[in-house]
């Protein structure tokens, strides 16, 4: 019989925006040079609250804000710390332009890269990467699936749901 | 006197435009490319940038066709280095390197952000000249990319007190009006559908965040997409409990004017009661506002009703992106001796300078 979720698979309920941050928080503390998060999902699912987490773990002194205006906000960390890359491409019609816009440069950089509306350029994604998928359940309830592409991010969502679930590193 | 041609093109207006002493406007042209880009319900990067590059040359001429004069009287050319999007911000700068380079001219390198403050000193051609702001003042800068309180106590001297944490008010009025399946720009569709709406039908989330000035309007978004979602925004089905979220499709027969006059009605009310306290602690002379969000005619009338100080507001003409402002700011920096060198960069993530 086929697995019903593949294996690595974290599918995991959120019941508020503070708990959807945190669960960014963790991420973020994980984080290491050269990530790629993918976070798909419609409008008010979650994103940008999981990328102000992500922000959180990573040392990133004031407020994320959504960049959907400039398109890339660029945050700078602790030293010795990556610099955390927000992109997001609810304004991108497609590869070819982000292509045009020189998005690509981030998305093979030394930074962690967190990516909203990562669908729209699926083409040029690197292979390896992380994609989490936001639902829309209730008021304040969402939905987040975390799909590993990679050993690299495997590894990850296995320590994600250690520290998530708690038991013995 | 000095006269500044200023250059403005951060996101999808390409603007020119000439001022003297920071007040007078003598040109200003704004080749716009909403129409471009209301039919994909937002501005998109790469388009904006090839649209200024067709767009640049002939709005400079046009300017000064406008302006009537020739390059012998203007004194100095200020264009926007941030933030923006990036390609559309090379496009004005490069612009002005080359203009300023070519005519001997001093280049000046404006923030937006700041610019949009300096639309409070412009006057149009024909209009009576009002005094000039007076200082400390409170600046509320709302648009589509930025939301910020700014306490002013002099020419290019401020410092931030508030800023949003999450959405820019003006994109939250977008996001809400794609949600309601109105047009883009979302601030004027959303305006105008709540013309008839009732602004308390929906009691809507207002995010005051304590005693801090930081505004928030990532919540009042998720809160309209759960009205539409839950089909508590559906006259039918209102008070009927539903299995599941309706999907997509079935955002339909919305009241669409309660739910726009309530989420309008719950912004205004944030921004309203923060700059008041701002203003309150402060102790500002005047309140100046400023973004294209201050074109709205809720806003405007909500602030001067419930503030006891001054409400400055400019014509919505010039609240909205334009180069007289870009120009305006640029004047003061000039006469201050601030001119950029060549090799003056875009700065697409810039803040609003601070002491």
């Amino acid at each position: 019989m086929s697995p019903i979720l593949r294996p690595n698979t974290l599918d995991i309920i959120s019941h508020s925006v503070a708990q959807t941050r945190r669960l960014g928080a963790r991420l973020g503390m994980r984080a290491q040079a050269g990530d790629i998060f993918c976070l798909e999902g419609e409008l008010g699912s979650g994103k940008t609250s999981f990328v102000q987490g992500i922000g959180e773990g990573m040392g990133v002194a004031g407020p994320v804000v959504s960049p959907t205006f400039v398109l890339v906000s660029v945050y700078s960390t602790p030293p010795g710390r990556p610099p955390l890359y927000h992109l997001d491409l609810y304004r991108i019609t497609g590869p070819q332009e982000a292509l045009d816009s020189g998005l690509e440069e981030y998305l093979y950089s030394e930074g962690v890269v967190a990516i909203e509306w990562p669908e729209r350029i699926r083409e040029i994604l690197p292979i390896e990467h992380l994609w989490i998928s936001f639902r829309y359940l209730e008021a304040s309830k969402r939905g987040l699936m975390f799909q590993p592409r990679g050993a690299r991010y495997e590894a990850l969502v296995n320590e994600l749901t250690r520290d998530i679930y708690g038991g013995k590193e | 006197m000095a006269r500044i041609l200023g250059i403005e093109t951060s996101c999808d207006e390409t603007a020119v435009a000439v001022v003297e002493d920071g007040r007078l406007i003598l040109a200003n042209v704004v080749a716009s490319q909403v129409d471009l880009h209301r039919q994909y319900g937002g501005v998109f990067p790469e388009m904006a940038s090839r649209q200024h590059i067709l767009m640049i040359v002939p709005v400079v001429r046009e300017a000064l066709e406008q302006f009537g004069c020739t390059w012998s009287e203007i004194d100095a050319i200020a264009v926007t280095y941030g933030p923006g999007l990036p390609g559309s911000l090379l496009v004005g700068l490069n612009v002005a390197k080359g203009l300023a380079w070519s005519q001997g001219l001093p280049l000046v390198a404006v923030n937006h952000l700041e610019a949009h403050i300096y639309a409070n000193w412009l006057v149009r051609p024909g209009d009576e000249m009002p005094l000039p702001p007076s200082f400390p003042a409170v600046c509320l800068v709302v648009s589509g990319g930025h939301t910020l309180l700014a306490l002013m106590s002099d020419h290019g001297s401020y410092r931030l007190l508030g800023q949003t944490l999450d959405d820019a008010a003006g994109e939250a009025f977008d996001k809400v009006a794609r949600l309601l399946g109105l047009g883009y720009p979302g601030g004027p569709a959303i305006q105008e559908a709540s013309k008839n709406g009732d602004p308390a039908a929906y009691p809507l989330p207002r995010a005051w965040l304590g005693e801090s000035l930081d505004f928030s309007f990532s919540g009042l978004k998720t809160a309209v997409l759960h009205l539409v979602q839950s089909g508590e925004a559906q006259p039918a089905l209102r008070g009927k409990k539903l299995a599941a979220p309706l999907p997509a499709g079935a955002m339909k027969r919305l009241a669409i004017p309660d739910l726009a006059a309530s989420f309008q009605e719950a912004v205004v009310e944030v921004l309203v009661e923060k700059t008041r306290r701002a203003a309150e602690e402060y102790r500002a002379a005047e309140v100046l506002l400023a973004g294209g969000v201050a074109a709205n005619a809720r806003l405007r009338a909500a602030m001067r009703e419930r503030l006891s100080v001054p409400v400055r507001i400019p014509h919505p003409s010039l609240c909205t992106d334009n180069a007289a402002i870009v120009a305006s700011a640029g004047y003061w920096r000039y006469r201050r001796g601030d001119i950029a060198s060549w090799d003056q960069d875009i700065q697409p993530n810039a803040r609003l300078p601070q002491d």
